[in-house]
């Protein structure tokens, strides 16, 4: 009975754990700091449990609708689970609760002072975008990204000082995306009178030529482009996430842009269509070239840096590429791709990301040039490296390959050759960033005069082994993307099957 | 001149969106955003909005399903929808400009000014 009564209560309880946890955490951390860290773990830790759950009753019994306070749809409020967003919940809900383990030092080092506010934003913050990402309604979508977007300013401006100025930048270049997108909603109010994503669905089919709701895709899809940092929007992302604090640096950089990505594959398959996408609008060709020059230019700014996270925030720009352009194919390979694409990227850049921390901790420097002989000093963290290197490459077994792999055999498929030649651009150029990297890192001692110290001197296990578990996790994403593809991207590819 | 307010929200929203992104100043960026979400609150606010209408209280009570209440008419009432999702959305941004507004007194603070150019100058 309770078993049931719980099993019921699954979809809530996610959105519940992070944020009941977060104001726990400020109301004892005030008190004492140092339970800030295990009740943040705790928080996450069920949310996990929760999605994983949930993940496997969608895969068993299709997907799962949970009505808030009962109301049924049209009126109320609904969240909706289906196989692509139970993947992105658990998405979140490992890469905060690996985060999570892994800031217990960092946040010790860098924000001695502020720990609970820390720990508090970083709920808040896990909390807006498993909402997002939860919830079957395109009000509470804006609602939930806001407060995804402010507890991420506040994240950000807990870095070093220069960071105020970018943040502030990114805070007005956020609000205009997220009022855009609210813009965007009042249109479909307009012409529908509803905001249940399904029954908007419905009611767009009905008047598909209506200049309204054209006008309120444009603002919706262009707010969300703003908010992923897509390509002539991109210039707040590496200046605010360069200079963040580590640990804020892992939890946002992944998520962030990838769930902004997953609320235009919302908007675009679950409230439009791909009739009406692909067929009545007909856009898809100027997003492609979009997301071409985001690729190219993504990846040329990554080449030019000599700062591993700008680097970094670079190459989260042109991958976003990869994603808009696979979602905008208008076919199932292109989706497979984009779609595979947002879960292998976001790993990857946790374990980027992951790593530069650690790299920061022990050794104070992010700048590429001083890493010389880094591999005999930090073994393990450099091993992890190499994978995730390999894999943003895209060299076969690992996760980036298969991603690639789609994402070329829908651009064949629908003749965008633009998009093929950017991608191999991009993949060539990945591949000479990272081996240079790994030539300075591996080689660099013997020319080096600033690497006297040869002794090991790795990370500590907290940060060590979240990133082996994402590295992990990122492998078995790769080995398994057979069946992951078949099992839960197939059944939501709107390309198959109708 | 039946859309005449929403010609005044157009032309609000684009007073805030070219505040937020051609003036130097940080303040009068964030008095940009203030007037750019006034003019979505607006916006919602005259869509729900009905000459003569009425809030929607129904005086004969809820889940009665004789004829005669049957009979009341949706169009005699002013819709509640958008002015509570404006609720929401006033807290939101009293709480975005608040942020905006801290981060400013931060960067003051730290560079000695609130112009861009002489920020990004240093």
């Amino acid at each position: 009975m309770i078993e049931t009564l719980l099993t019921l209560q699954l979809p809530i309880l996610i959105i519940l754990a992070p944020l009941f946890a977060g104001f726990l955490t400020f109301g004892i951390g005030s008190f004492n700091k140092k339970l800030c860290a295990p009740i943040t773990i705790v928080g996450t830790g069920l949310s996990l449990i929760c999605a994983i759950q949930v993940l496997s009753q969608v895969q068993q019994k299709g997907p799962v609708h949970y009505f808030l306070g009962g109301w049924i749809p049209p009126i109320g409020i609904e969240y909706v689970v289906d196989h692509l967003n139970g993947m992105v919940l658990v998405l979140i809900a490992v890469v905060a609760f690996l985060t999570a383990i892994y800031s217990v030092k960092v946040v010790e080092k860098e924000l001695s002072k502020r720990i609970h506010f820390f720990y508090t934003l970083f709920l808040f913050l896990v909390t807006g975008l498993m909402g997002i990402t939860i919830t079957g309604d395109a009000f509470n979508v804006y609602v939930l990204i806001e407060i995804a977007a402010l507890s991420s300013y506040a994240l950000l401006a807990l870095g070093q000082k220069k960071s105020f100025f970018a943040t502030f930048n990114y805070l007005i270049i956020g609000t205009i995306g997220a009022c855009l997108y609210l813009l965007g909603v009042g249109f479909l109010l307009i012409q529908t009178g509803t905001l249940n994503m399904p029954d908007l669905a419905y009611q767009i089919t009905l008047q598909p030529y209506s200049a309204a709701i054209f006008i309120a895709f444009i603002l919706m899809v262009c707010g969300m482009f703003v908010k992923m940092a897509f390509f002539p929007a991109h210039g707040w992302l590496a200046n605010a996430y360069a200079s963040a604090p580590t640990a804020v640096g892992c939890l946002i950089a992944p998520l962030m842009t990838k769930v902004s990505v997953y609320v235009v594959i919302r908007v675009l398959f679950s409230i439009f269509s791909v009739s009406y996408v692909f067929d009545i609008l007909n856009i898809s060709n100027a997003v492609i070239v979009l997301a071409v020059a985001a690729i190219v230019v993504g990846s040329i700014y990554a080449l030019m840096q000599q700062h591993f996270r700008k680097l970094c925030c670079y190459l989260i720009v042109a991958e976003i590429g990869y994603m808009m352009g696979g979602i905008f194919m208008g076919n199932a390979n292109g989706f497979f791709g984009g779609t595979y694409h947002l879960i292998a990227d976001a790993l990857m850049t946790a374990a980027l990301f992951m790593v530069a921390g650690a790299i920061y901790y022990k050794q104070g420097t992010l700048d590429i040039r001083k890493w010389a002989g880094l591999f005999k000093k930090m073994p393990i963290t450099m091993t992890c490296f190499i994978f995730v290197a390999c894999s943003m490459i895209g060299i076969p077994p690992t996760a980036g390959f298969f991603s690639k792999w789609y994402l070329i055999s829908g651009a064949l498929q629908a003749g965008h050759y633009l998009f093929m030649i950017a991608l191999l651009f991009s993949s060539l150029i990945n591949a000479v960033l990272f081996f240079r990297i790994i030539e300075y890192a591996y080689f660099g001692s013997f020319s080096s005069p600033n690497s006297h110290s040869q002794e090991r001197s790795e990370a500590p296990l907290s940060m060590l082994l979240p990133l082996v578990l994402v590295i992990i996790c990122m492998m078995v994403l790769g080995l398994y993307s057979q069946d992951i593809l078949k099992y839960f991207i197939a059944p939501i590819n709107p390309f198959l099957g109708n | 001149m039946a859309n005449f307010n929403y010609i005044i929200v157009v032309i609000i929203l684009c007073l805030g969106l070219w505040a937020m992104l051609s003036k130097k100043n940080l303040i009068k960026k964030c008095i940009g955003m203030a007037i750019f979400q006034t003019g979505i609150i607006l916006f919602f606010i005259s869509m729900g909005a009905k000459k003569g209408a009425t809030i929607p209280i129904i005086q004969q009570g809820y889940g009665a399903h004789d004829v005669a209440h049957q009979a009341i008419q949706a169009s005699h009432y002013a819709n509640p929808l958008t002015q509570i999702l404006m609720l929401t959305a006033i807290v939101v941004g009293v709480a975005t400009l608040g942020m905006a507004l801290s981060l400013v007194q931060r960067i003051f603070n730290f560079h000695g000014s609130i112009e861009e150019d002489e920020i990004l100058n240093q």
